[in-house]
């Protein structure tokens, strides 16, 4: 009994010092030469083949704005809103944060812990949407299969309000 | 050559089809809402939807219906030349419902050479139509006109069962460009089929063809309109039976108008 045990303790320990599968996403928030710059608000999330929203990973607002002020615009990340973002309660431990400066910001979720959770396998979309005040909206895809298999790096970019994108499979 | 002329006006004014004189809007400034806010809006009667080059839509009778049923007045109602303009709050999660139903009667007749008409309540019929009117001729009339606005995650829109609806197969405040949307007509209720309904996509003033989509429900009361591209939709439907409940009514003409945003992808 105890030593069926022991197997099972090491996993776990695996499991919680950086050995789990899950997805590591690199966003570049491009410079954008405009007289007046916000930083963009910006939606990840994992989707699923017919465009649901398995789980939204991260979502960077204002919050830190007086009350009203930051939710206000979470409606222009239209296509993450209307998806499910309008059902979640921000803010949202994990998931919600303010918005972010220009340049590369790395992101880290974990299979079995909140917000990647457990994915059944299957075909996803990796998808980030981004819209910026007095700006544009864009949204760029990556699609990857689940559970992961081999480590790889997928990369993508944007056009306008979205820079490299890159997403780390980890098995 | 008068005569002529009037006699087609009051043909075009009687024919409860699409052939309205004149079409009537509210135009919100917003459908979807992430936060609780003010929203505004134009009401005007025109013939090219969005645009108030017209008549303003007097709002005395419009209801705000918020997600709870609850009843909400608008403010800073303010009558122009052409355009009605009024704002609302939106505090509450979920659909409210914007609305002006008007149920009534529409009478044409003739003293000597002269048309004479009435449009009111059907209990003041009598009192302005004179006894024994020459060609009296008189319509119930039910027109809804109604948009729609969503905090947060829509909820399910209820209909009322009188007159003329629509029950939508995605939520009004759920459209996007390219998914086309099914509209289900009801008459009191029920089902009904040959409702003629018309659809033309805004800033009609910018571009040479209007566009207009012209349908008629089918025997489950249903049409499918394209929206093909992200915009405000205008929908304006007719219908015309017998149902009346004023003795002097032959017909019964019923309209429903919508005003409809569609998103982009």
């Amino acid at each position: 009994m105890r030593h069926a045990l022991i197997p099972a303790l090491i996993a776990a320990m695996f499991a919680s010092s950086g050995y789990a599968a899950g997805l590591d996403v690199k966003v570049t928030i491009p410079r954008i030469n405009a007289a007046e710059y916000h930083r963009p608000y910006l939606a990840v999330w994992v989707e699923t083949p017919n465009q649901d929203i398995a789980t939204t990973l991260s979502v960077w607002y204002a919050k830190d704005k007086a009350e009203n002020k930051g939710t206000k615009w979470l409606k222009d990340l239209r296509q993450w809103w209307r998806k499910g973002g309008r059902d979640l309660d921000l803010p949202l431990d994990g998931v919600s944060g303010a918005t972010k400066p220009v340049g590369e910001h790395t992101l880290s979720y974990t299979e079995g812990k909140p917000p990647l959770g457990t994915l059944a396998p299957g075909e996803y979309n990796l998808v980030v949407e981004a819209a910026r005040e007095k700006g544009d909206r864009e949204l760029v895809r990556i699609p990857f299969k689940w559970p992961v298999q081999q480590a790889a790096s997928l990369k993508a970019s944007g056009e306008s309000e979205l820079g490299a994108i890159s997403l780390e499979l980890k098995p | 050559m008068k005569p002529v002329k009037y006699l087609l006006a009051v043909a075009v004014a009687l024919s409860a089809s699409v052939a309205h004189a004149h079409g009537y809007w509210l135009l919100p400034s917003s459908t979807v809402l992430s936060a609780p806010q003010f929203v505004t809006f134009d009401a005007a009667v025109s013939n090219d939807p969005f645009h108030f080059n017209h008549r303003p839509l007097p709002v005395d009778e419009l209801q705000i219906v918020a997600p709870d049923e609850s009843l909400q007045k608008p403010v800073n109602v303010s009558k122009g030349e052409l355009r009605t303009t009024f704002d609302a709050y939106f505090e509450k999660n979920g659909t409210y419902r914007l609305s002006v139903y008007r149920e009534g009667v529409r009478a044409f007749w003739k003293e000597g050479d002269q048309p004479k008409r009435f449009m009111g309540k059907a209990e003041d019929l009598k009192q302005r139509v004179p006894a024994g009117a020459k060609d009296l001729k008189v319509a119930e009339i039910a027109n809804r006109l109604e948009t729609y606005v969503t905090v947060g995650s829509p909820t399910p829109v209820k209909t009322t069962g009188r007159g003329l609806e629509a029950v939508a197969s995605t939520h009004p405040n759920d459209l996007v460009a390219g998914e086309p949307l099914t509209l289900q007509f009801l008459v009191d209720g029920k089902p009904t089929a040959g409702v003629e309904v018309e659809v033309i996509k805004g800033q009609t003033r910018y571009r040479n063809q209007k566009g207009e989509q012209k349908l008629k429900s089918d025997a489950d009361g249903k049409v499918t309109i394209h929206l093909p591209e992200a915009g405000l939709y205008w929908l304006d439907a007719d219908y015309t039976d017998n149902k009346v409940q004023t003795k002097e009514a032959k017909e019964r003409s019923l309209a429903y108008v919508l005003t409809l945003e569609v998103l982009p992808q």
